[in-house]
């Protein structure tokens, strides 16, 4: 059933844009260029035979052995067929730079908060984001938590108190020497590991 | 003293015009969930509203690559701790479907009772918080005690409330206790009545209608395209349910319906919500009459499943077979996977990455609560601040699965 749409999507747009389509374990996926991303996926929600109008996620995923280092993993399903697809692109360099995707919002509007996560864990940014901020972690906080360079047992500094559109006037919790020490850095057993 | 309807030029009156922006949560006392909502105000009307979440993230994904495979259960149980049995079994599922291994039937069975069964709680106290928020506090006590009842099947079954971590893959931790069936057909129909009771309290009454219907409602195109899957979703009309439409396990072999909304309003998911669990029992029924008495619960298979503690105490090949499993895990194939069930929120999809080696190189968890959450700002745009607490009640935010 599925197969039909990897075969459509080969013929459709040429394997200058569809890298790569595999179909293990019974998800089907194909492997999509970042520049024609937000192309394809506007064509599977829209074509009668693709009808994908679920979204259903978007994450991503870090191989640090490997170029481009980054991916971006999208899963899709139609309402009207009810079929599945999993599409892919694949992003940046061993520094994760260049890791830009456009971005699916304007596809499907459930994108948003899943790129914003996405963004927050791996550092890809998705251009023509509405609202590209961090959404599990705060603002201040120091690198992505899922790339595989990010130390588990990495702690965060201290963020002085935050001023902003956001946040009304008021007085802080604690003044400096007070309070909690945040973070486990003060227990002997977890060592820094970068 | 003046007369209160006293003629005024309303012309003349200067009332503040400008927006007033209120900061609601991170904690506040009517919702159930750790989520800000920075809401900007015209008088009562919400203009604009953008709800933070992230309160309760504790790395579950990065986490899950530090253990073997099977360590990864008390983590997912903690993702959803409404009903942790689905979360295990969303998860065993989608690892076994990356290694290409099927659990005997009697498992297959025992999975969707429990599971049926952590439903009809997860749902119970769903509708009991969004009750209690509205100042209902009796179903709310019924139905607690009503989820009692189910907790001490899982008690007795697990030996654990709350947090199981009953799932293993290939398999289950334990096998069914000899009382099991008994127990779950003496606990049902008493499960039943106090359920009922409570929706009889909410059903028809005024203040409740009131507040629920046709406060914050959302079209069913809306609803797909923001992700939205389980009872929010079919509360709009959107007969989708993963049992009916991709079957798992045995539901396939099950009479049961889907029940839909139409206008998906808080009212809708409420309903929605008590159909489910009235279908969940009839499925529960169903199973327990299929299910096998006795036959293995774990796969044959010595690279997934532990040995019997007998022979590892007296053969040393058994030994071996302990050991390896503890310490270098279960043998998953390189290669990537998606696996989704119907949790009680929705579609909870498990994204599994394996390398080969023991340790998961990626698991992504697909939390329904998490594309609900997201279409909340939408749901109360527009709305008074008194509808917020229906709204999110009715959404059901689960903040571990939504902050990860």
């Amino acid at each position: 059933m599925a197969k039909k749409l990897l075969d459509l999507l080969t013929q459709r747009f040429g394997s200058e844009v569809i890298l790569e389509t595999s179909s293990d374990h019974g998800d089907d996926t194909a492997v999509i260029a970042p520049g024609q991303w937000r192309e394809v996926a506007m064509f599977l929600r829209n074509d009668p035979a693709c009808k994908l109008d679920r979204f259903v996620d978007l994450c991503g995923a870090d191989y640090p052995n490997r170029l481009p280092r980054l991916e971006v993993i999208a899963h899709l399903h139609s309402l009207v067929h009810n079929h599945r697809l999993r599409i892919k692109t694949r992003i940046g360099d061993e520094a994760c730079d260049g890791a830009i995707v456009p971005s699916l919002v304007a596809v499907w509007e459930g994108a948003n908060w899943f790129e914003r996560e996405t963004f927050d864990m791996f550092g890809i940014r998705f251009a023509d984001h509405p609202d590209l901020r961090r959404i599990l972690t705060y603002d201040e906080f120091e690198g992505h938590p899922l790339r595989k360079d990010y130390p588990a047992t990495k702690t965060q500094p201290l963020v002085p108190y935050r001023e902003g559109n956001d946040v009304i006037g008021k007085l802080e919790p604690f003044s400096s020497d007070e309070g909690l020490s945040f973070g486990r850095k003060h227990l002997d057993y977890v060592k820094e590991e970068a | 003293m003046e007369p209160l309807d006293v003629e005024v030029d309303e012309n003349s009156l200067e009332l503040p015009s400008d927006p007033m922006q209120l900061l609601m949560g991170p904690s506040h006392p009517a919702m159930h969930g750790t989520v800000r909502i920075i809401l900007d105000l015209s008088g009562e009307t919400v203009v604009k509203a953008d709800v933070q979440i992230g309160y309760l993230h504790r790395g579950f994904e990065k986490s899950c690559e530090r253990g073997t495979w099977n360590q990864v259960f008390p983590y997912v149980d903690r993702c959803n701790y409404s009903s942790p049995m689905l979360n295990n079994v969303g998860y065993a599922l989608a690892v076994e479907k990356l290694c290409g291994i099927t659990v005997p039937e009697r498992c297959q069975y025992y999975r969707v009772i429990m599971g049926e069964l952590a439903r009809m709680a997860d749902h119970l106290v769903c509708n009991a918080a969004m009750a209690m928020e509205l100042g209902a506090f009796t179903p709310f006590l019924w139905w607690c005690r009503a989820r009692e009842m189910i907790f001490d099947i899982f008690e007795e079954e697990t030996g654990a409330r709350v947090t199981h971590s009953f799932g293993r893959i290939g398999g289950m931790a334990q096998a069914p206790t000899a009382r099991f069936k008994e127990q779950v057909r003496a606990a049902l129909p008493k499960f039943l009545a106090s359920s009922e009771e409570g929706i009889s309290l909410l059903e028809r009454n005024r203040i409740f209608m009131d507040r629920t219907m046709n406060v914050s409602p959302i079209s069913a195109a809306d609803a797909t395209a923001l992700g939205w899957t389980g009872p929010c979703l079919r509360s709009t009309g959107v007969a989708y349910d993963i049992r009916k439409a991709h079957p798992y396990l045995v539901y396939d072999r099950f009479d049961f319906d889907v029940p839909i909304g139409t206008v998906g309003d808080n009212f809708d998911r409420f309903m929605c919500r008590c159909e489910e669990i009235r279908q969940s029992a009839r499925i529960v029924e169903q199973a327990l009459a299929q299910m096998p008495d006795d036959g293995p619960v774990n796969v044959d298979d010595p690279r997934f499943v532990f040995p019997d503690k007998r022979e590892v105490y007296s053969t040393i090949e058994s030994t071996i077979r302990h050991f390896k499993i503890v310490m270098d895990g279960v043998p998953v194939p390189a290669g990537e996977a998606y696996g989704y069930t119907e949790a009680a929120n929705g579609e909870l999809g498990f994204y599994v990455v394996s390398d080969g080696s023991g340790t998961p190189f990626r698991v992504r968890i697909r939390p329904p609560s998490f594309a609900m959450v997201q279409g909340l700002s939408k749901l109360i745009t527009g709305q008074m601040i008194p509808d917020i607490i229906p709204t999110f009640g009715s959404l059901n935010m689960i903040g571990g699965e939504c902050d990860h």
